[in-house]
C-alpha cells in the first residue's frame, strides 16, 4: 500500500523500529555511564577528602600512635618490597612455565591439565590464599608471620597471572619464524631465545606490571601471613629509612593499613583514612597506567 | 668498545647454548610446578582442617543456621554455617542482578556502537575499573556509600546486603564486560553484514543474532563473573555490616539486613581463633567449601572460553 | 661413495596418524642436478621435503617408514639432526623475513652454527646477497629491518639465508607463489648457476619452470609417484597418460 507508492520513505513499522533502536543505544549508552560515572565521581571524592592531608610529610613521615597522625611511609614501604620480592618470586617460574606450555609441552592430556592447573589457580579466592599461606609458609615452612611469608603468598596467587600473559606474549609471535629458524638448524632453544623471547618481551613486562598491581592492592592474602597494624621500627639512619623491614619479620602494607584506619580504630581522623585510600589508589592507577601506555608505544614499534 | 661488548654477547650466546640441556630441565620444571601449587593449596589446607574433618556435622553445618564458636559459659561452640552460606549466595545473587546486565549492556555499547577513540577511551576505563582493589572498594562501601544508604532509604544501618552486593557488582563488572566484549568481537563481521543487509535494525542484529552466536562467551563471562562474587573479601567484609541471619521472609527489605559472607567469616574470625583449636579448623573448613566452589566455577567456564578463543583466531 | 645418489628415498611411506601422505616413494637424486617435483595441491610434495631434513620429527602424527638416505647415510640415524639441517637449505611458499636486520637474516644460520668472526660472517653476508641477487638492492641499508623489504625482495632474503651455510642440498617449495615474475627468473637463473655447487630440488607448481631449469623430474599424484625421469623425455614422451594430461596443463 504505502510502501508500494513510496518505496524510499519509512513506513510506521519501520519507524517504530527505528524508535525502538534509539532506546535501546541510549539504554546500552546509560549503562556504561552507570559505571563510570559513579567511579569517576567516588575516586574524585575520595581525593578531595584526602587533599587536606596529602604532603610530601605525609608520605615520608611513619604512622603515629595508633595512625592518628603523622605519615604512611612505613606501609608504603611494607608494600614496596611486598611488591619486590614477590615479584623476584614469581617472575621466573611464571615465565618459565609459560615458555613450556607455549613451546615445548605436547599436546596432550598432561599439558591440558597444566593449564587447567593454572586456571584453578587462578580461581582460588585470596581468602583461601591466605589459608594455604598459613598452612604452608607461615607453619610448616617455619617462615612464621613475615614479610617473606607473605611474598610467597602473593607470588602463588599471581602465578596465573604471569603464566598467561607470557603465554599470549609467545603465542603472538607468528609460527613461520620459528620454522624459519628449525629449517636452518638452529635448536628450539636458539630458536626461543633469539626470536621469541626478545619479540614477546612487551607482553611479559604487561604481564609483570599487572602482577605489580595485584601485589600492592591485595588484602586478604597477607592478612595471617605476615602483615600487621603496627611495627616497633624506628627509621632514624638513611638505610633503615629505605630498607627498614627484615625478610623475616612482620610488616606493615598500605592495602592492610587502610583497613586498620578504616575501621579498626575508633576516633580516626578523616583525613587520616581518606588519605590513605587516596595514596593507595594513586598508587594502583600509575602502575596500570604504565601497563597501558607501554602497550601503545609497543604495538606502534611492531617489527613485523 | 664494541669489540669487548660483543666479545661478551658472543660468550653469553654460547654459554646459553651450552646450557641448552639443564634450562630445558628449569622449562620443564616450571611448567609443571604449577600442578604442584593447586595439589599443595589442596593439601594444606586439608591438613590444617584434617583432624576435625571425621568429626564434623555436615547437616548441621550445611543447613543450620547458629555459627557460634565462642558460645556463652557452658555450652559446647556450633558450627551450623546456613547462616554464612546463604550470605555468600545472597551477595553473589544480588550482585549479579546488578552486574550481569549493566555489564552486558556495556559490552553491547563498546562492542557495537562504539568507534574510535571513544571505545579506546572505554575499553581503558574498564581496565582501570579492574585494577581498583578490593580494599578500596570495601573502603568506599564503608565510608562513602553507607551514610548515603541510610539518608536515601532512610534505614538504621548501611552496611548490609545491598552495601556489599553494589560493591562486589563493581569489582565484577569490568569482568564480565571484557569477557562479554571479547566473545562479540569474535562474532563474525559476516554475520552482522549479511543480517543488516536481509533489513534488520542494529538491535535485531544483536539480539537475534549476536547474542545466540556469542552465547559460550557471555555465558563464561556470567560465570567468571559469578566466581569473583563468591571469592571476594575485602569489599564483603567491610561492607556488609557482619551478622549472619537468614531473613524469614523474602521482601525487598533483606536487602537491608545485614549479612555476613564465608570469606568474610574466615577473615574476621581467624585472627582470634587460636591455633590448631576447633575454631581455628572449623574456618578452613569453610576454606576448603569455598576453594572447591570457587575451582568448580573457573574451570567450568574456562572450558566454554576456549570456545570462543579458537573462534576469534 | 660415489655410486650412492646423493640423495635417495627408497620405499618411503609417511602417514599422519590414518591418512597416507606418501605412499612408497622410491627415487634418486643425483649430484649436481636440479631434480624438479609436480603434481597438484595435497600430492605430497612438502611432505617429501620435510622427510629430507627431518623437520616432519615435529609433526607429532606423522609416522615415517622406509629409508631416506643422504651419500648412503639413512638421515634417520644421523645422531646430530641439527647439523643435519645445516647441510639442507629449505626456501618456502611464504617469503619469511626474520624480525632482524638484513644482515642478521643471514647471518642467523652461521652463529647459531657457532660462527662469530666478524669478518668471515661479513663476507659471507655479501656472498649470499649476491648469490640470490639482493646484494645491489640492499647492499646501503644492511642494518634495516627484514620485514620491511616487499614480497619479492623477502623471498631472495629467504633464499640468501638458506646458502648462508653453504648446503650440499638446496630445497624449494614452490618458492615463486607469492613473488613476481621478475624476481621469479631471476632466482632460476641463480638455481641454474647454483646447481655446479650443490644438488637442488626444485618442487613447483609452475609446469613451465619445471621443464626451464630441472634436469630430472619426478611427477608426484595422491602421494604416490606417477612418472619420473629426465625432464626432456617427460615432457616429450611420457609414458602415463596422467603425466601427459598433467604436463599438458589439461589436469589442474
Amino acid at each position: 500500500m504505502s510502501d508500494v507508492e513510496h518505496p524510499f520513505t519509512s513506513s510506521r513499522h519501520e519507524r517504530r523500529k527505528g524508535l525502538r533502536e534509539k532506546i535501546v543505544r541510549y539504554l546500552m549508552l546509560a549503562s556504561t555511564f552507570a559505571i563510570i560515572i559513579p567511579v569517576l565521581t567516588v575516586i574524585v571524592y575520595l581525593f578531595v577528602k584526602a587533599a587536606p592531608v596529602l604532603s610530601w610529610d605525609y608520605i615520608t613521615q611513619n604512622p603515629g600512635p595508633l595512625g592518628k597522625t603523622g605519615g604512611i611511609w612505613l606501609p608504603l614501604m611494607g608494600t614496596f618490597y611486598l611488591v619486590l620480592v614477590s615479584l623476584a618470586l614469581v617472575a621466573p617460574v611464571g615465565i618459565l612455565a609459560g615458555i613450556y606450555i607455549n613451546e615445548y609441552a605436547p599436546n596432550n592430556w598432561f599439558t591440558r591439565t597444566i593449564g587447567m592447573a593454572v586456571t584453578s589457580l587462578a580461581g582460588v579466592p585470596s581468602i583461601v590464599h591466605a589459608l594455604f599461606g598459613v598452612g604452608a609458609f607461615v607453619l610448616t615452612l617455619g617462615m612464621g608471620k613475615s614479610l617473606l611469608a607473605a611474598s610467597c603468598t602473593i607470588a602463588v596467587m599471581t602465578i596465573p597471572v604471569i603464566v598467561t600473559a607470557t603465554r599470549e606474549a609467545l603465542a603472538a609471535v607468528p609460527m613461520a619464524f620459528r620454522e624459519a629458524c628449525w629449517n636452518m638448524g638452529a635448536t628450539k632453544w636458539q630458536t626461543i631465545r633469539t626470536i621469541v623471547l626478545p619479540n614477546s618481551v612487551s607482553g611479559i613486562l604487561t604481564g609483570v606490571i599487572l602482577e605489580v598491581s595485584r601485589a600492592a592492592g591485595e588484602t586478604a592474602p597477607i592478612l595471617f601471613t605476615g602483615a600487621v597494624a603496627s611495627v616497633a621500627i624506628s627509621t632514624d639512619t638513611f638505610d633503615r629509612k629505605i630498607a627498614p623491614y627484615d625478610l623475616t619479620e612482620p610488616f606493615m602494607a598500605m592495602s592492610y593499613h587502610l583497613h586498620v584506619v578504616a575501621e579498626k580504630i575508633s576516633g580516626m581522623p578523616e583525613g587520616m583514612k581518606f588519605g590513605t585510600a587516596a595514596v593507595l589508589i594513586a598508587l594502583i592507577l600509575i602502575i596500570n597506567s604504565f601497563s597501558i601506555t607501554l602497550r601503545v608505544w609497543l604495538r606502534s614499534r611492531k617489527k613485523w | 668498545m664494541r669489540g669487548v661488548l660483543q666479545g661478551i654477547r658472543v660468550l653469553g650466546s654460547r654459554a646459553l647454548d651450552r646450557a641448552e640441556p639443564v634450562i630445558r630441565v628449569v622449562i620443564y620444571a616450571s611448567g609443571w610446578s604449577s600442578i604442584l601449587f593447586v595439589a599443595a593449596i589442596f593439601f594444606f589446607i586439608v591438613k590444617e582442617a584434617w583432624p576435625i574433618l571425621p568429626q564434623v556435622n555436615w547437616g548441621e553445618f550445611f543447613f543450620e543456621n547458629r555459627w557460634l564458636p565462642n558460645p556463652a559459659e557452658g555450652n559446647t561452640p556450633v558450627y551450623g554455617a546456613a547462616g554464612i552460606l546463604y550470605g555468600t549466595f545472597a551477595v553473589t545473587a544480588v550482585s549479579m542482578c546488578i552486574a550481569m546486565p549493566l555489564g552486558l549492556a556495556a559490552a553491547v555499547y563498546i562492542s557495537e556502537f562504539a568507534t574510535g577513540k571513544v571505545k579506546e577511551t572505554l575499553k581503558i576505563l574498564v581496565e582501570l575499573l579492574a585494577a581498583i582493589p578490593s580494599i578500596i572498594w570495601g573502603f568506599i562501601g564503608l565510608v562513602i556509600v553507607s551514610p548515603i544508604i541510610q539518608d536515601v532509604f532512610n534505614v538504621e544501618i548501611g552496611v548490609n546486603l545491598l552495601n556489599a552486593s553494589l560493591m562486589v557488582s563493581m569489582m565484577a563488572i569490568p569482568l564480565i564486560v571484557s569477557i562479554s566484549e571479547d566473545s562479540l568481537r569474535a562474532v563474525p563481521d559476516s554475520y552482522r553484514e549479511a543480517a543488516l543487509a536481509l533489513g534488520a535494525s542494529r538491535w535485531e542484529v544483536i539480539y537475534k543474532v549476536l547474542f545466540p552466536a556469542a552465547k559460550n562467551g557471555l555465558l563464561a563471562a556470567s560465570m567468571l563473573g559469578v566466581g569473583r562474587a563468591v571469592g571476594e573479601t575485602m569489599a564483603v567484609w567491610m561492607a556488609s555490616g557482619g551478622t549472619e541471619s537468614i531473613p524469614d521472609e523474602f521482601s525487598p527489605m533483606i536487602l537491608f539486613e545485614r549479612i555476613k559472607a564465608m570469606t568474610a567469616t574466615i577473615a574476621s574470625e581467624m585472627p582470634d581463633a587460636p591455633h590448631g583449636g576447633e575454631h581455628y579448623m572449623m574456618l578452613f573448613v569453610v576454606g576448603i567449601v569455598l576453594l572447591l566452589i570457587s575451582v568448580a566455577i573457573n574451570v567450568v567456564s574456562d572450558l566454554v572460553i576456549k570456545g570462543i578463543k579458537k573462534r576469534n583466531s | 661413495m660415489s655410486e650412492h645418489a646423493h640423495i635417495e628415498f627408497n620405499n618411503v611411506t609417511v602417514r599422519y596418524g590414518r591418512n597416507i601422505a606418501l605412499d612408497d616413494l622410491d627415487f634418486k637424486v643425483k649430484r649436481n642436478t636440479i631434480f624438479g617435483v609436480v603434481g597438484p595441491a595435497n600430492s605430497g610434495k612438502t611432505t617429501m621435503l620435510k622427510c629430507i631434513n627431518r623437520t616432519i620429527d615435529f609433526i607429532n602424527t606423522a609416522k615415517v617408514e622406509g629409508r631416506v638416505t643422504i651419500d648412503g647415510e639413512d638421515v634417520n640415524e644421523l645422531r646430530n639432526v641439527y647439523s643435519l639441517r645445516r647441510r639442507i637449505g629449505m626456501v618456502f611458499p611464504l617469503p619469511v623475513g626474520l624480525p632482524m636486520s638484513i644482515y642478521d637474516n643471514v647471518a642467523y644460520g652461521p652463529r647459531m652454527a657457532g660462527i662469530h668472526d666478524k669478518d668471515r660472517l661479513d663476507e659471507l653476508v655479501e656472498r649470499c646477497l649476491k648469490q640470490s641477487v639482493l646484494w645491489d638492492e640492499v647492499k646501503d641499508r644492511l642494518k634495516s629491518l627484514g620485514t620491511k623489504l616487499s614480497g619479492g625482495q623477502q623471498q631472495r632474503l629467504t633464499l640468501a639465508r638458506a646458502l648462508s651455510l653453504e648446503p650440499e642440498i638446496l630445497c624449494l617449495d614452490e618458492f615463486s607463489i607469492a613473488i613476481d615474475p621478475v624476481t621469479t627468473m631471476k632466482i632460476e637463473d641463480v638455481l641454474t648457476s647454483l646447481k655446479s655447487e650443490m644438488t637442488i630440488i626444485l618442487v613447483t607448481n609452475l609446469i613451465q619452470q619445471a621443464q626451464r631449469i630441472s634436469d630430472n623430474m619426478m611427477f608426484l599424484n595422491n602421494s604416490e609417484i606417477v612418472e619420473q625421469g629426465p625432464t626432456p623425455e617427460l615432457f616429450a614422451n611420457p609414458k602415463n597418460e596422467l603425466t601427459a594430461r598433467y604436463l599438458s596443463g589439461e589436469m589442474g
